[in-house]
């Protein structure tokens, strides 16, 4: 492992938050403190990797492995999603 | 055209109150204890509110805790996939409530405060003591492991120390802190002129929400509530008249917000004669105002006509007589100057409390 991914940080769903998908709306939504956000398809794939055992370079190594697209591309996407949410509340890095 | 689901159903599961504030934002005629729904129908009210969709219950009141069978009916919509909020004034959260609500599975807990000191608190609420009983109540939530979301109502009287209310939710670690101006509606209008601030102390809270915002960014999100009296468009009330939420009475009945039985020629029905989904869909009482069909001008040319929906019914009907009018609040309304009539009159002034006899009026 190099210093590299140890630094890169184990996102967890914010505390209050629950992701899920919803039957009624076949859709995933986020549920957290008298809020709920509806992910778009790409911020669902990032959100169905986090287990908080996955740093956000495994995170991106694995999208990235399974779409067949830079990786470096895919992590600033990544950081740049997984930001938006951390402001909002909804995740935690 | 089928309406979109429903995101959220409020369960005001009771009027009854240990506190009397007056801006309460319950109706002027509360519900009885003996009116309550009993618990197998809010059982039955849950398990149809998760079939159309419902994604939050938020337990609310009056007080939701003077309810014995609430940990009963969290644990319900828990098993049912539903997000729980409970919205309290938290001085009978004891050590015992909260254990049982945390082992039902409860997702968050909004506490409310009065006040940044115990003074003023005690004084809004009319309850001695009940500063350090919520300050108890949020340290076992934190306890607990729950999120907490801290709530201020603000007016004329404490709007000044909105920074030391942020500071205070800092202090108990929430994650979430409401500062939500008093709504002038049912005890918030008959106190209207007690407690509606100028439009220096509204800007002066408003850079304080601002600056802590910056200050606490992803540490704490603050939302912010404003008095529509200063304002130059409307609010667009509860996201739009039966658009996201269904309200239900401690008695049971169904309205697209809690205020809407202030309104004339209505007939809220019943969840115990009917279902949440004959409800959302098929109501008058919620058909009627849903969408843009029922505007008038200036809103039904406006290009904002989807945004704030036409502010809100039933400002429109306690200020103007008139429920179908744009609502005041909108600079584009002929009537806006009642609203600036009101700020007029405002001034510091004796308070009437929130009690279960009818408020009288004078």
């Amino acid at each position: 492992m190099t210093a590299d991914t140890l630094a890169s940080p184990v996102p967890t769903l914010g505390r209050g938050h629950k992701f899920r998908f919803d039957q009624v709306r076949g859709a995933w939504v986020i549920l957290g403190p008298e809020r709920m956000f509806v992910p778009d398809e790409h911020a669902v794939e990032v959100l169905k990797l986090i287990d908080g055992t996955r740093s956000v370079d495994a995170i991106a190594a694995d999208l990235a492995a399974r779409f067949a697209a830079p990786v470096e591309e895919i992590r600033a996407d990544v950081q740049a999603m997984l930001a938006d949410l951390a402001s909002r509340g909804a995740v935690k890095l | 055209m089928m309406a979109p689901p429903p995101l959220g159903l409020i369960a005001e599961l009771t009027h009854r109150c240990p506190l009397s504030c007056p801006y309460c934002s319950n109706p002027l005629e509360l519900e009885r204890a003996s009116a309550e729904l009993d618990t197998e129908t809010w059982r039955r009210v849950l398990d149809q509110a998760a079939a159309i969709g419902i994604l939050q219950i938020h337990f609310t009141g009056g007080e939701p805790l003077v309810r014995r069978d609430l940990p009963e009916l969290v644990r319900h919509a828990s098993a049912l996939g539903l997000y729980t909020n409970i919205i309290t004034s938290g001085v009978t959260l004891d050590d015992r409530a909260m254990a049982a609500l945390t082992s039902a599975g409860v997702d968050h807990i909004q506490l409310s405060f009065q006040d940044s000191d115990a003074a003023g608190n005690d004084m809004i609420g009319d309850s001695r003591g009940a500063f350090a009983k919520k300050q108890a109540a949020a340290a076992r939530i934190r306890q607990a492991g729950l999120p907490l979301t801290v709530n201020f109502v603000v007016h004329r009287e404490n709007v000044a120390r909105v920074p030391q209310m942020i500071d205070m939710a800092e202090a108990l670690h929430a994650e979430r802190t409401e500062i939500a101006h008093v709504q002038y509606y049912g005890w918030g209008l008959v106190n209207r002129a007690a407690l509606l601030p100028t439009r220096a102390q509204l800007e002066a809270a408003t850079e304080a929400v601002e600056a802590a915002r910056l200050r606490l960014a992803g540490r704490m999100v603050i939302d912010y509530v404003v008095p529509d009296y200063h304002a130059a468009r409307p609010k667009a009330c509860m996201g739009g008249w039966a658009q996201r939420f269904i309200n239900i009475s401690p008695s049971g009945r169904a309205m697209p917000c809690h205020a809407a039985e202030t309104l004339p020629g209505f007939v809220f029905p019943s969840v115990r004669e009917t279902t949440l989904s004959d409800i959302w869909h098929n109501a008058d009482a919620f058909l009627r105002f849903r969408g843009t069909a029922w505007m008038r001008e200036p809103c039904r040319s406006c290009d904002r006509r989807e945004i704030d929906w036409g502010g809100c019914r039933c400002q429109a009907f306690a200020l103007l007589g008139d429920l179908t009018a744009t609502d005041p609040a909108c600079e584009l309304s002929p009537d806006h100057g009642v609203m600036q009539a009101a700020v007029h009159q405002a001034g510091p002034g004796a308070y009437v409390f929130r009690r279960i006899e009818k408020a009288r009026v004078t």
